[in-house]
């Protein structure tokens, strides 16, 4: 049984792939931030936002919906947003009863929560493509080149590393409790609340345990090869003619954006 | 297989400024974790941490059935900040939320301060801060503790998510801080479980890792104090906010936190602006940095006396 959580890196030669990762990290979260900054109901710069992400997912080669297909897992999050339609402000438009509860949507609030929507719904699509066109590795090179401590950028590419191995343990883990878990027709398997809740801190105990030593095992094994307290690559970063084009693009694009949101 | 805890919170859900003053204070945290944790571990530091952190995720995995379909789920910062100490602890949290938002999406990369905040910075400081105080007493009463500190860490992560939505102008504050709370309360239980046994299980076939000596020696009574701080705030503030939002919000307009006259989202902090640029972004940008670097001095201080 294996961890089969498929890399979300989608391997095909496009423009957007062969962009240097420096150039798509700091244009993500650029795009992110304008996304931040824009109004709440400014429509049009939502609609630009969203056609410069079509725009990207053209270059990526993935299918002009990649993103939107897999763009509904901040879905769940948005029940955080819906009391936004309750908002103080504005006019209101009904008022419903529930329970203990007087509640008034208004058109303000309701323009509220559509906006705070869109601006994550537009993010996340913009995350997704980061991921789907670069390499993990060389994800957390350019995030090292920006910066970012050494130390966090190796922490993060060892996780990287044994993510499957260590998910593939508690996987076994949770076949074993599995097996020996049997179930009459009619009859509930294993005791209490409690009782089961030990048995998943004993697995819990015993992954960190496995991992512990694992990880003593691993610092043993990279001292043999002459670690010094650094991971080292063989992918240099270059800038090229068409890193800087699509930086140029994008920016104008982005400007674009703000003077209409600000209209 | 993989499910998420409720409290990643993703980007667009967050004001600009409230992201901005949780990425100084977490940037502030992860850079002190990472000189601490150099000193004690030195080159074996990134090995023990990404390997550490991996177990988090892979832990997050395991879960077992409660009632109605629903099952308890561990999320692992209060036995991570136990075993492992304090500032580790932070640097495996932050590297799971790290991962957690650029490869699944889960959490936001603007606002990633605020997601390592909540489950990393507030989990471990109440989880060790807890468990510190009591590290050498009986077994039974360090276990309760261990489980009270893995409850208080969840339910307090909940609150204070719940409070940053509500400052984001995202979330009504009579709705969200009963509703976070509430689900928290419940995967809080697990949690606590969980913990516990971990620690059972551990100390009965690694006791070196857990010897009173051991645990004392990752971090100081500095921790108790600011761990006992934060707890009682969450217990004391929980209650308030869900019973009188309306006092709190009073509070948040006093003190300039909340405006509700202003209907755009820059104007969500009123004074949020600097003068002379006016009602730009520009201007949001730069009164958040500055606000950012306020708190960055105010944390700097605080980690001057976690030192000690």
């Amino acid at each position: 049984m294996h961890f089969d959580l498929a890399d979300r890196y989608h391997d095909t030669d496009s423009r957007l792939h062969r962009l240097d990762p420096r150039v798509k990290v700091v244009t993500t979260i650029g795009f992110i931030l304008s996304t931040a900054l824009l109004p709440d109901g400014s429509w049009a710069a939502f609609g630009l936002s969203w056609l410069l992400l079509l725009w990207a997912n053209h270059l990526a080669r993935l299918g002009l919906d990649f993103t939107f297909r897999r763009s509904f897992l901040a879905l769940p999050f948005a029940l955080a947003a819906v009391s936004a339609i309750f908002s103080p402000l504005g006019t209101p438009l009904a008022e419903w009863r529930v329970a203990w509860l007087t509640l008034i949507p208004t058109d303000y609030g309701l323009m509220r929560f559509v906006s705070i929507l869109l601006r994550s719904w537009l993010s996340v699509q913009a995350a997704i493509l980061l991921v789907a066109t670069t390499r993990f590795p060389d994800l957390i090179h350019a995030f090292e080149h920006l910066r970012m401590p050494a130390i966090l950028a190796s922490i993060v590419a060892f996780l990287y590393r044994y993510l499957f191995v260590l998910a593939d343990e508690a996987l076994r883990l949770l076949r074993a409790r599995e097996a020996r878990s049997a179930a009459a027709p009619g009859w509930r398997s294993g005791r209490s609340v409690a009782w089961r809740a030990k048995i998943t801190g004993h697995m819990a105990g015993q992954l960190f345990l496995r991992s512990y030593e694992r990880s003593d095992r691993i610092y043993h094994a990279m001292l043999a090869r002459g670690y010094r307290g650094q991971l080292r690559t063989l992918h240099p970063h270059t800038m090229r003619a068409g890193d800087w084009v699509f930086i140029g693009v994008f920016l104008l694009w982005i400007g674009l954006i703000h003077l209409i949101g600000q209209l | 297989m993989y499910t998420p805890a409720a409290l990643h919170i993703p980007d667009g859900f967050l004001s600009l400024a409230i992201s901005l003053v949780f990425w100084a204070i977490s940037i502030l945290m992860v850079g002190l974790a990472i000189a601490r944790t150099k000193k004690a571990l030195g080159e074996k530091q990134v090995p023990l941490m990404g390997v550490m952190a991996a177990f988090i995720f892979a832990a997050q995995m395991l879960n077992f059935p409660v009632a109605g379909g629903t099952s308890g789920h561990f999320i692992g910062g209060t036995l991570a900040a136990i075993v492992l100490g304090p500032w580790a602890g932070l640097l495996v949290m932050m590297a799971v939320i790290a991962l957690q938002a650029l490869l699944f999406q889960d959490g936001g990369l603007l606002v990633m301060g605020a997601n390592i905040f909540n489950m990393g910075i507030l989990t471990v400081i109440i989880g060790f801060g807890l468990y510190r105080g009591v590290v050498d007493r009986p077994r039974r009463v360090r276990l309760a503790v261990a489980g009270l500190a893995a409850w208080l860490a969840v339910v307090a992560s909940a609150l204070v998510t719940a409070l940053q939505l509500w400052l984001s102008g995202t979330s009504r504050l009579a709705i969200v801080v009963p509703a976070m709370l509430g689900v928290h309360m419940v995967i809080g239980i697990g949690e606590a479980l969980i913990t516990a046994a971990a620690l059972v299980f551990i100390e009965q076939t690694r006791p070196d890792l857990l010897t009173a000596k051991s645990v004392s020696e990752k971090g100081g009574r500095g921790w108790v104090v600011v761990g006992v701080i934060l707890s009682l705030l969450a217990v004391s503030l929980s209650p308030l906010a869900s019973t009188d939002p309306d006092g709190l919000e009073r509070v948040a307009e006093d003190l300039g936190f909340l405006d509700r006259g202003l209907p755009a989202p820059y104007a969500i902090f009123p004074d949020y602006t600097i003068p002379f640029l006016g009602e730009t972004p520009l201007s949001t940008i730069v009164a958040g940095l500055i606000g950012a670097l306020v708190v960055l001095g105010f944390t700097m201080m605080v980690g001057q006396m976690l030192r000690k």
